[in-house]
């Protein structure tokens, strides 16, 4: 049963409160620094996504409840409802817990034509979720389908957490999800070593410019 | 082909030391005070002499757009917003831009923002970009120590702060006021223009949003000198562009060519030509997500310029690439591109906000065939009455790649329609 003083889908998940802690405040203080006297409230957008970034570090989910969106209300003289809005209209915000990895898949059509369907499939049948938002029953892995998360010279793009996992297929999807298990993240970028976005294969420009001798190409005037 | 010393961005790869040291090398920071010493008026005047067109989507002069800014302060301060929320599908290239040649963009902000009285300036990065934010949060704080940036920056006499915020994942605040009202704190909804954000942006102020390609490019353009950028492209459509191609190529890459290009040299000499050959090539998406796509026939000859592709009715855009060949289910790429657009709306306005779901459930019937040839005109004619009535773009940008469908694969469209028919009758006989 939904418990109805909190609303939560998640029965008990739900904190009973949420306080910034030490850590986050330190980063608190310079995010505010950012903004004029007064126009505090530019700050809601960090301060929603350090709140998740705690609740990641203290229960090995990322999310942000009710009570942090109400702690963020009250640091910076908002009305709860105003974090509310914004907390819910923002993809990137977990209004709900996530499992300890989120898998977000890009499937957009540049990630769509070179193979996101594959990386989908192989993400449900090693983890064993079903469909777009779910969590595996070990609780390891939340996936979920995102919208173009512009490296698509790089696509399909698997991210995890922070981090972009680029030139996926079926066999590198797994050989990740593997790793994850084993809490053995790679490196992030290109699956298939590719240096950023250039060709597989390597540049073929910006072959001819030597900057170790500290001068750069000048012309015109 | 464009000579690699014509090339803005050096670092493009990420080859070589995205750091202060590392963009010192390649000429970043190099004489920025004596550009400031020639005065803002001056600084306008070669911007606007370059032929810079933003570089963001809709290729608006860059040194007009400045050139909006008040010369006098009524007692408010100025703002120049770089706009990093780089989300139109298909498009990658302020990434590079951000996390391998971060120094170029933060040189082109205090010379921006000098351009335009601006003390300050907030770059909005998408969210998703974290660890393009890590690189360039690193290096505004290399360049505050180095006395580049802050109080008196580069001994200009000039004060000027550096802000970072991140987004948090909506496709919407990438439209200029929209984004304005994220930087404030609230849902990504855009604002009705006018007033423009030059006479009320960011917290009520004088702002110029730019892309984040514009503002990086300023730097070596007044460096270099207005005539090299101009001679550069094709008139009116001046200069180098960092081209993002995806798709059905063999070698999918960004790459920094001159503007005017011809579509099949671009993707022949760097994307290693279409998966197939040229002649599996069936259509392209040739600017971001939100442009008509082309059949091959025009991409066969198509320049890659602003006013090129808007003769074909498409249009450069974000200068992203998307390649697609023979193999693609062409009605469900674009139908894919309908579900982007439902996703991200904003929900301001009726006719995106309930036209958004009704195109792409159309056009996921479509894919099926399940529907009635009709429908294709009554899909036009809702595209029609969707584009134009919405307070931001984002109602155009859904419409547009719809109405590029039915312009150029209609009998693709209405052969899927009758192989359903077909199929159904079949059914029925059995």
């Amino acid at each position: 049963m939904t418990d109805p003083a909190t609303k939560s889908p998640h029965p008990g998940a739900e904190p009973e409160s949420f306080v910034f802690d030490p850590e986050s405040d330190a980063v608190i203080d310079k995010i505010l620094k950012k903004y004029p006297p007064h126009r505090q409230a530019s700050a809601v957008l960090p301060l929603l996504d350090l709140a998740q970034r705690q609740m990641k570090r203290q229960t090995g989910s990322a999310w942000v409840p009710r009570v942090a969106m109400d702690a963020i209300a009250a640091r910076l003289g908002m009305p709860p409802i105003r974090v509310y809005e914004v907390a819910t209209f923002y993809f990137m915000f977990n209004t709900r817990p996530v499992g300890k990895w989120h898998l977000q898949v890009c499937t957009t059509t540049p990630c769509w034509l070179r193979g996101s369907d594959a990386v989908v499939e192989t993400c449900k049948r090693v983890t064993g979720i079903r469909h777009f938002g779910e969590t595996s029953a070990d609780g390891l892995f939340t996936m979920n389908e995102v919208e173009c998360l512009g490296a698509c010279v790089n696509a399909p793009i698997l991210q995890v957490d922070d981090d972009f996992y680029e030139d996926m297929d079926a066999a590198t999807t797994e050989k990740l999800l593997d790793a994850l298990r084993r809490d053995a993240p790679p490196p992030p970028g290109s699956m298939i070593g590719r240096q950023a976005s250039a060709p597989e294969g390597g540049p073929i420009t910006l072959t001819t410019l030597d900057f170790a001798a500290g001068s750069a190409p000048q012309g015109g005037e | 082909m464009l000579n690699d010393k014509d090339r803005i961005f050096t670092n493009l790869y990420g080859l070589h030391d995205w750091r202060l040291a590392g963009a010192r090398a390649r000429g970043d920071w190099d004489g920025t005070a004596a550009i400031l010493a020639r005065g803002r008026d001056a600084i306008i005047e070669d911007i606007k002499a370059s032929g810079l067109r933003g570089r963001g989507g809709a290729g608006f002069p860059t040194g007009m757009k400045w050139s909006f800014m008040p010369k006098q302060s009524d007692g408010r301060p100025s703002y120049l917003v770089v706009n990093a929320d780089e989300s139109e599908p298909g498009t990658c290239k302020d990434r590079d831009i951000i996390r391998h040649d971060p120094h170029k963009l933060i040189e082109g902000c205090l010379i921006a923002s000098f351009a335009m009285g601006a003390h300050a300036a907030y770059i909005y990065i998408r969210g998703e970009f974290y660890n393009e934010a890590r690189h360039l949060q690193a290096a505004i704080d290399e360049a505050y120590e180095a006395g580049l940036i802050g109080p008196n920056a580069c001994g200009s006499g000039w004060d000027f702060d550096l802000y970072l915020h991140r987004g948090a994942g909506a496709y919407i605040c990438g439209e200029e006021t929209a984004l304005l009202e994220s930087l404030e704190g609230k849902k990504g909804m855009p604002r009705l223009k006018p007033p423009f954000p030059a006479a009320v942006g960011l917290y009520g102020c004088p702002t110029t949003v730019n892309n984040v390609e514009s503002i990086a490019v300023a730097p070596t353009i007044l460096r270099r000198g207005a005539a090299w950028f101009s001679a550069l492209g094709r008139p009116k459509n001046a200069g180098t562009k960092v081209f993002c191609i995806s798709g059905h190529v063999n070698t999918p890459c960004n790459v920094e060519e001159e503007l005017g290009i011809p579509l099949r040299e671009l993707i022949d000499r760097y994307a290693g030509g279409v998966r197939g050959g040229w002649d599996n090539l069936l259509a392209v998406i040739p600017g971001g997500s939100s442009v008509p796509v082309l059949p091959k026939e025009i991409c066969d000859t198509v320049l890659m310029d602003f006013d090129s592709l808007r003769e074909v009715k498409s249009g450069l855009g974000t200068a992203a690439v998307i390649v697609m060949d023979k193999s693609t289910d062409i009605i469900k790429a674009i139908a894919r591109l309908s579900h982007f657009y439902k996703h991200e709306s904003c929900g301001q306005c009726t006719p995106c906000r309930e036209g958004t779901g009704w195109m792409m459930r159309v056009m996921d019937r479509l894919v099926a065939g399940r529907a009635e040839s009709e429908e294709i005109d009554i899909l036009e004619q809702v595209t029609r009455q969707v584009e134009g009535h919405t307070i931001c773009a984002l109602g155009d940008a859904a419409a547009w790649p719809i109405q590029g469908l039915i312009r150029h694969f209609r009998p693709e469209i209405e052969a899927r329609i009758a192989a359903f028919k077909t199929r159904d009758l079949k059914m029925a006989a059995e």
